[in-house]
């Protein structure tokens, strides 16, 4: 029995593309794995390969064609022992004529993507997505707004999403939010074939994740200085903290971390800044954004003016925030805005990394694990708790040398944390 | 001294302590309900409950003269004052012992006495009991109701000024009465006196009766009672009132004649009892009369709760049962609680026609800057109506045009008040038109009427 190879999409949002050219000609035995064609979509040309062995029997479509819709049948395969003479330039079956936007029927793998193809119908979309429990007005708030329910956290009966739940979800971004229909925000669930993988829609946080840091990487011209500081005497000084502070109260060394930020900001105004196209704003306080991972992505609540506040009062407010983040339930007002970000993941072990700045902040700061290593005092070899930590600047708005000035602030009040307690 | 500690106690023992009081024993809290009069406080003893036997009364007294037309003829009909009464206090008392077995079944006790709320401890506070004891809870619920507000210069003197109290048992008809306050209370009893042949004039100091309602549905009950022959007065105030031995004369603002009665009934709305409680020196703001609450009955001092009216309006029964079983489950830790929202109390009026109605009324609804679309359906286009010989009325329904939320709706007509639910259901689950339109409404009830008021707002009314 013969097979279509059809226009494949080539991403979610691709209708038709154009056969650059064939590799292979009529009569020509192909193997799977083998690549047969290359396809030029309005963003890329990709490669495709073939996931059947058979001899190629028609060519439909002439290499140079230009807007072949995806799912039309371009080529015909024999499979093996059959005669090519005997197949018919029809496509087999009506299937794909039927769907032509759906990648149905589709003897071929796309090299470069983790989408396998198979004749295997697509699944409906009850059957592949996880039912989300929303009341019908909840429903029609969310549609007329464009925000997508499964980013959602229901507050009603058995989280169920009420009204109240899409009212508190921030805005969407205008563009990206009205392309989400089921159709392309849908899962496709292919078979389990190798290399068969499976597409999830993206929550409202991952498109505003995606989109922002996108942003960031296009926009802001990112560079890196990274240095090492020794804590040791951080880590006295809050042990010491600890055995005097309020009931309650347990000061983390993420903590001092962001305070040593927050003076290093007052102390290097400079790198306290935002790029903004015409000019350049300097943020008075250190508003400090610290990343908080979370359920499906990470939001960065504010912490405002962290430079006038005692550490008691600190410590509060970042585990009242990631605590309050975790379960979903910060306002709006509290995630949004900062002059400046930490992101830490030394409890992961991770020794050092450089982050994506948060837009339209000028610098974020990534801050690695706190380890014993060997250094060198004076000439001699000896062991210190070292954590390294990198600032990503814009360099738009922040030179190298200030950069690196804020750095060695920071560096000064981590290593002398009585500078930092004034 | 040793003292009796319970998590929760409850001061007052109405609709919303005792039922606030079987919620913490079934979250397994150690509650009690302090009461100083009657289980079941106002509502079942003195407000809802009674009215309603003294309503059906006098609605059946009115079916009387409607029987010759369904072919019914009907002799000499008497009217025994004092045993319609008698009934409507049985059906209290039994309410009020049902009450009491609810308690007991639930294992909370009742403690007869008042109760002042005494000084912090580390693990709650004290309340003193009348009866010269000491007790401790963890969280103190207030749930003392309201009292009838009176006006000033007007004192009810309890024979021929009356509140609620008294003229919910008349020992004789007066020939003539004043009724001041067209709300709920001043409605229902416009209506039972008037059907059992009093001269009743409705005195409103705002400019239309049943002012909280819907102005549709003002409009149609005042032109009702208009027609039973009730004289109905707004936009008038009291300027003072004299008691004699042949009634009352009120003297009223502007250019309004004198007014002479039998008697009058006082209707202006209630105050909450938040007097003698012990509040004074704590943090509990009072406001107008009413205990300043969160959404979940929490006063401004940790540790005491108010529910109910003694909160402030709307004074419902189903309020402060709602109130008060948020405020336990938010003492029990409980999650995903949602304050009473906006428009979320359906309200009842059980004069005749009945009134029923949840949300915005069309006016707040347009002042809240909804576009809207409204469905109005009469009970005259109703089967079960005409057939109940009862047609009087109608339907309003209100939607956000954008949305689809059922902001309002309004209902005036036959047994409106056992209808309403349905509404309320359509607004807790936050249907939208679509889900309303799509319920199949048996035939023929009265709630086919809901379904073509729905379908009239987007101008797809079958039968009208």
């Amino acid at each position: 029995m013969s097979v279509n190879v059809t226009m494949p999409a080539l991403s979610p949002t691709m209708t038709e593309g154009t056969v650059a050219k064939w590799l292979i000609a009529v009569g020509e035995t192909v193997h799977s794995g083998d690549v047969i064609a290359e396809i030029e979509t309005d963003k890329a040309t990709m490669e495709v390969e073939s996931i059947e062995d058979g001899v190629v029997a028609h060519i439909l479509v002439e290499a140079g064609s230009e807007n072949v819709a995806v799912g039309t049948v371009i080529a015909i395969l024999a499979e093996a022992g059959e005669a090519v003479d005997a197949i018919s330039a029809t496509p087999v079956t009506a299937a794909a004529d039927e769907a032509p936007a759906a990648p149905a029927e589709t003897p071929i793998a796309v090299a470069q993507t983790s989408v396998t193809q198979t004749g295997v119908a697509q699944k409906s979309m009850a059957e592949t997505s996880k039912r989300i429990f929303a009341t019908p007005l909840a429903r029609r708030i969310a549609a007329n707004k464009g925000i997508a329910l499964d980013g959602l956290t229901g507050s009603g009966p058995h989280g169920r999403i009420l009204r109240r739940d899409v009212e508190a979800a921030p805005a969407a971004p205008a563009a990206p939010a009205v392309q989400i229909t089921p159709a392309s925000a849908n899962a496709m669930s292919l078979s389990a074939a190798a290399g068969a993988s499976e597409l999830v829609a993206n929550s409202q946080m991952r498109q505003v994740i995606a989109s922002r840091l996108q942003q960031s990487k296009q926009q802001a011209p990112h560079f890196y200085v990274t240095v090492d500081c020794q804590i040791d005497t951080l880590l006295a000084a809050r042990r010491a903290l600890n055995e005097k502070a309020p009931d309650g109260v347990k000061i983390s060394l993420n903590d001092l971390v962001i305070r040593a930020a927050a003076m290093a900001l007052m102390a290097v105004p400079d790198a306290n800044v935002a790029y903004e196209d015409t000019h350049t704003r300097r943020f008075q306080h250190a508003d400090i954004c610290m990343a908080v991972a979370i359920d499906g992505g990470l939001v960065t609540p504010v912490i405002w003016a962290a430079e006038t506040m005692g550490l008691a009062a600190l410590s509060q407010t970042t585990a009242d925030l990631a605590s309050r983040a975790r379960q979903g339930q910060l306002r709006a007002a509290e995630y949004t805005g900062g002059s400046f970000t930490i992101s830490n993941l030394g409890m992961f072990g991770i020794r050092e990394f450089a982050a994506v700045i948060n837009p339209p902040q000028g610098a974020i700061l990534a801050v690695g694990a706190g380890e014993q290593r060997p250094v060198v005092v004076d000439g001699a070899l000896t062991v210190a708790t070292v954590m390294t930590v990198t600032l990503s600047a814009d360099h738009r708005a922040i030179d190298g040398a200030v950069a690196a000035l804020w750095l060695q602030s920071f560096k000064g009040f981590v290593e002398n944390p009585v500078t930092m307690l004034l | 001294m040793t003292k009796t500690h319970y998590d929760i106690a409850v001061i007052g023992g109405g609709p919303g302590g005792y039922v606030a009081a079987i919620r913490a024993a079934q979250l397994g809290l150690n509650a009690v309900v302090i009461e100083r009069e009657h289980l079941g406080g106002i509502c079942l003893n003195w407000g809802c409950i009674p009215t309603k036997a003294l309503l059906r009364a006098a609605e059946l007294r009115h079916s009387i003269d409607e029987m010759q037309a369904f072919g019914i003829s009907v002799g000499d009909v008497t009217i025994d004052l004092p045993a319609m009464v008698k009934r409507s206090r049985k059906v209290a008392a039994r309410l009020s012992a049902g009450v009491t077995h609810l308690l007991k079944k639930n294992k909370v006790p009742v403690i007869e006495a008042t109760a002042t709320i005494g000084k912090p401890l580390k693990n709650g506070r004290e309340v003193h009991l009348s009866d010269g004891t000491v007790i401790s809870a963890s969280h103190v619920i207030i749930a003392t109701g309201a009292r009838a507000r009176s006006l000033p210069g007007i004192e009810p003197d309890g024979k021929s000024i009356l509140t609620y109290r008294e003229a919910m048992v008349p020992q004789d008809m007066p020939k003539s009465l004043i009724i001041v306050g067209s709300g709920a209370i001043g409605a229902e009893f416009a209506s039972f006196y008037n059907d059992l042949g009093v001269e009743v004039t409705l005195v409103e100091a705002l400019d239309r009766i049943l002012p909280v309602e819907d102005s549709d549905i003002s409009a149609f009950v005042a032109k009702a009672f208009e027609k039973r022959g009730m004289n109905i007065l707004t936009n008038v105030k009291l300027q003072s009132v004299t008691a004699g031995s042949d009634g009352v004369l009120a003297k009223l603002d502007g250019d309004h004649p004198d007014l002479q009665a039998e008697r009058m009934i006082l209707a202006v709305g209630i105050i909450g009892n938040v007097e003698n409680l012990g509040l004074d020196g704590t943090a509990v703001k009072i406001d107008r009369g009413h205990i300043v609450t969160d959404g979940f009955g929490a006063t401004a001092e940790p540790g005491i709760y108010a529910i109910g009216d003694v909160t402030g309006p709307p004074w419902l029964a189903h309020k402060a049962s709602h109130e008060g079983i948020l405020c336990v489950e938010k003492i029990a830790g409980g999650k995903d609680l949602h304050a009473i929202a906006d428009g979320a109390v359906p309200g009842c009026t059980y004069c005749r026609p009945q009134v029923a109605s949840i949300g915005l009324t069309e006016a707040a609804a347009t002042k809240a800057g909804h576009s809207i679309k409204t469905g109005n359906f009469p009970f005259a286009g109703n089967g079960k109506a005409i057939a109940l010989g009862d047609d009087a009325g109608f339907v309003k329904t209100i939607f956000d045009a954008t949305t689809g939320e059922l902001l309002g709706a309004h209902m005036v007509g036959p047994e409106v008040t056992e209808l309403i639910q349905g509404f309320a259901i359509a607004r807790s689950l936050e249907a939208t038109e679509a889900e309303l339109m799509a319920t199949i409404f048996p035939h023929p009830t009265l709630s086919e009427a809901m379904h073509e008021s729905v379908l009239d707002a987007y101008d797809r009314a079958i039968h009208f």
